[in-house]
């Protein structure tokens, strides 16, 4: 460097540098920020050697804390489940309709059973459980398989039509169109007559054809009213609701070659209390059905 | 600039001191370490008005939180408590939500209009004599006293090498300096929780992480403000400084140095005026440098670093006593009299003595034959605090005042947030019926249980249903909501399919105080599938 460059003004160096004439002076730094400074480098040794800090070839410096982020989450969440480990095990112990009758219960299955739903449920029946064509509404009140707790605990259990569960619900509709049980005038007279009974617009006239039609067809599992039986999963006709849509041409559809829902088993996944929140939640979503008289 | 002159044998009675301004614009740089600043001890009316303001002030800040205020068994019982866990404000006999915080903002904002007013009559009054740096810089200040004694004292003990009285002193002082500061960073967290109880935890270990650390950041900044930063804080961290001084006009008090009658000033005052030289009633003893708290000297004129304590005028008005003269040299004035009173003294053009003191002043413009001021000197008159300005601050004030205590008086009891359910937004049952999903939350801002029917208006055919109740559906809900506490219910709304023709259809819930007054009315949608369109 070269020499020196007093200011004349401040009498404090400059660092040479000019801008348009304009120097700028060399004045030290201010001591707190200075010491600010060193206390900083002596901390970061410090941190260096307590936390995981140095990069190497395949994982970086252990630190004398072997604390790491993963290793705070695995604390945090066994703090979480130390702290359910209570609740959790009363779940175990009580049944479904005492779980729902008691309050506490009932409101940290209801949460459990939510947070369950909103990570394996939704990609099927939807965030609200609002269902799509195929996949039922857990919200409304008509339910294939039943829609007390023990039922539903159960269809989630084991699901349906799984082939991976033997205790899995399991029924097949014939394919009537597909398989030529029935020819196209037949299925459309039955058509007419699932119109008429879930009161919609039909023809009346191929609708009386189509009940006797049914009656010799469908009745065994449909019931001669078409109300369906929940033994078999076969939906009830007769109300507003279809899985796979109330229109004509769904149900033609589904006359012809009929589609089946098909869920997996969850009971070994979520465990005995986890599919028993699941069941607790989705029976609290609006359509849940009182327990069958025994 | 310190001027080693022997005090003036003509005026033995004033005590001369050696003091110095610490902005004196001789030596005035931008690169400057703190210099110490000792000031004495000021005696008169300013500062026993002072010491009422200060020991007001403390009351309030120490004992508030220890004022007790039944308000029956579920609410606490503390007069003034910031409940954040709760998220309640109780003040006395107001309890407010978190929805009613515009009562906490109104109450800013006129604070904020009432510095103005206060700013815009009074100067700074506030930093002067309100301002919690300034009390307990005060308060730092008597310990300091009391320890080291005052002004010269201390000046010694600062410049004597360390022996055991020195430390003696100075150890005491820091005790008590940080006690003091460990009192009021204490006191902070009684605001946000029962007193006793929390006095009790914090002392045997078992008050939660954020009250120690509270007290000990407070402890700290009440130390280190109040013990070594004192005016740096005013002048260099302070915003408000700045603020105020683009709110005084010529209308508005401050402290000014009346230099029309105290230049031109001299210590040899009597000598001078022998000699046949007109001399002001400065004696030039700096007693107001030396009280001044900021270090400052008034006689440059108004200047940012000055808090308008008046100390000055104390110290100046015992001098003038003294010297029989009228007290005022130093003063509470304005602007506008001081230029009039200015005019008056100087018009004559520069005057030069014959040995060589030229001044522009010529004190005997404001003075009678008798020795006394004229009577066209112009005194402080109350009614230049009475202009549009103020009168708008005024009313400004007045009416969100106002607006607040209305508020106030007709404060709802009972609140009701309606949340229609977004997904699903209905759901259609098996009759064909559609159902909606709502939280309803009530907020019984009341001290007792309270239980509230629901019914629905507009809906034709609706039914309610508390979701997961074992009760059928109903023309009407029953509510129970509990004392001072929001109650969030889920409730189901079921409409059959033949009463509905439109996708979405306003209706009302009413919801009424059983046994009470308290109704209200929340509007909400019901949603149905879009063929009830037609």
């Amino acid at each position: 460097m070269s020499e020196k460059e007093i200011d004349q003004t401040s009498g404090i160096e400059t660092t040479g540098h000019e801008w348009d004439g304009i120097k700028e002076l060399n004045n030290p730094l201010p001591r707190w920020w200075l010491w600010t400074f060193y206390a900083t480098i002596v901390f970061s040794i410090g941190y260096m050697v307590w936390y995981p800090s140095i990069p190497l070839w395949n994982a970086s410096t252990e630190g004398l804390s072997g604390e790491t982020t993963r290793s705070l989450l695995q604390e945090e969440l066994a703090a979480v489940r130390s702290a359910r480990a209570e609740t959790v095990e009363k779940l175990a112990a009580t049944d479904l309709e005492s779980i729902r009758a008691d309050a506490e219960l009932s409101r940290f299955a209801t949460a459990g059973g939510a947070s369950i739903f909103k990570v394996y449920c939704t990609q099927c029946h939807g965030s609200g459980a609002a269902g799509s064509p195929g996949y039922p509404n857990l919200n409304d009140d008509d339910w294939l398989w039943g829609g007390d707790l023990e039922s539903i605990y159960l269809s989630i259990k084991h699901g349906i039509r799984n082939g991976v569960d033997d205790d899995a619900r399991d029924s097949l509709m014939p394919s009537f169109g597909a398989d030529e049980l029935l020819d196209k005038e037949e299925i459309n007279a039955v058509t007419e007559f699932v119109l008429q009974i879930s009161d919609q617009e039909h023809d009346a006239a191929l609708a009386g054809t189509g009940r006797e039609i049914f009656a010799d067809n469908c009745s065994s599992c449909h019931g001669a009213d078409g109300k369906g039986d929940r033994e078999f999963g076969a939906p009830n006709l007769a109300d507003a609701i279809a899985l796979y849509g109330t229109s004509r041409a769904d149900l033609k559809a589904q006359l012809h070659q009929p589609k089946h829902g098909v869920m997996p088993p969850w009971g070994d996944k979520l465990g005995e209390t986890g599919v028993k929140q699941l069941a607790i939640y989705v029976h609290g979503l609006g359509g849940g059905e009182k327990a069958k008289a025994e | 600039m310190l001027t080693k002159e022997k005090p003036a044998k003509d005026t033995p009675r004033v005590e001369n001191f050696d003091a110095e301004a610490v902005n004196s614009k001789e030596n005035r740089s931008l690169y400057e370490a703190r210099r110490k600043i000792h000031p004495k001890r000021a005696t008169g009316w300013f500062r026993s008005f002072k010491w009422w303001i200060m020991g007001i002030t403390l009351g309030i800040y120490y004992l508030t939180p220890w004022l007790r205020w039944e308000r029956g068994a579920d609410a606490p019982d503390q007069a003034v408590l910031v409940d954040l866990a709760n998220r309640r404000f109780y003040f006395f006999f107001i309890e407010i939500w978190p929805h009613e915080f515009f009562f906490v903002a109104g109450m800013l904002v006129m604070a904020g209009i009432g510095l103005f007013l206060v700013t815009s009559t009074l100067g700074r009054a506030w930093c002067g004599y309100t301002c919690p740096q300034t009390v307990w810089v005060d308060l730092y200040l008597v310990v300091e006293r009391y320890f080291e004694g005052d002004r010269n004292a201390r000046i010694k003990l600062d410049a004597a090498p360390w022996s055991a009285s020195k430390i003696t002193k100075r150890t005491l002082k820091h005790i008590v300096w940080i006690l003091i500061g460990f009192a009021t960073g204490g006191a902070w967290i009684f605001y946000f929780a029962d007193a006793p109880t929390l006095a009790v935890n914090f002392f045997t270990g078992q008050a939660p992480f954020v009250a120690y650390a509270t007290v000990g950041v407070l402890t700290a900044t009440t130390y280190i403000f109040g013990g070594f930063m004192r005016e740096q804080v005013c002048t260099y961290m302070c915003p408000w400084p700045r603020i105020q001084a683009a709110m005084l006009d010529e209308h508005s008090l401050t402290v000014t140095y009346n230099d029309w009658r105290g230049e031109p000033r001299d210590r040899h005052a009597k000598r001078r005026r022998q000699a046949g030289e007109f001399v002001g009633d400065c004696v030039d003893c700096n007693a107001c440098v030396a009280v001044c708290p900021m270090g400052i000297d008034i006689r440059d004129g108004q200047q940012m670093e000055c808090i308008t304590c008046a100390l000055c005028i104390d110290a100046c008005d015992g001098v003038m006593d003294k010297l029989g003269l009228e007290k005022g040299l130093i003063s509470y004035a304005t602007l506008e009299e001081y230029g009039s009173n200015m005019q008056l003294a100087s018009g004559r053009g520069d005057w030069v003595s014959e040995n060589g003191r030229t001044s522009q002043i010529f004190p005997e413009n404001v003075r009678g034959e008798n020795g006394r001021l004229i009577d066209k000197v112009k005194q402080t008159n109350l009614r230049s605090f009475v202009r549009p300005r103020t009168i708008l601050y005024a009313a400004i004030y007045a009416a969100i005042g106002v607006a607040l205590l209305w508020a106030l008086a007709v404060r709802d009891t009972l609140k009701v947030n309606i949340l229609h359910d977004r997904n699903p937004v209905f759901t259609v049952l098996s009759n064909g019926a559609i159902r909606n999903g709502y939280e309803i939350k009530i907020l019984n801002m009341t001290g007792t249980n309270r239980s509230f029917l629901v019914t629905i208006e507009g809906l034709e055919g609706a039914t309610l249903k508390l979701a997961g109740a074992a009760e059928p559906e109903a023309r009407s809900l029953r509510i129970e909501a509990r004392a001072d506490k929001l109650q969030a219910s889920r409730v189901f709304v079921r409409v059959p399919k033949d009463r509905l023709d439109a996708s979405k259809t306003a209706f009302s819930f009413n919801i009424l105080a059983i046994g009470g007054e308290d109704k209200t009315k929340a509007g909400a949608h019901f949603e149905a599938p879009d063929h009830f369109d037609k």
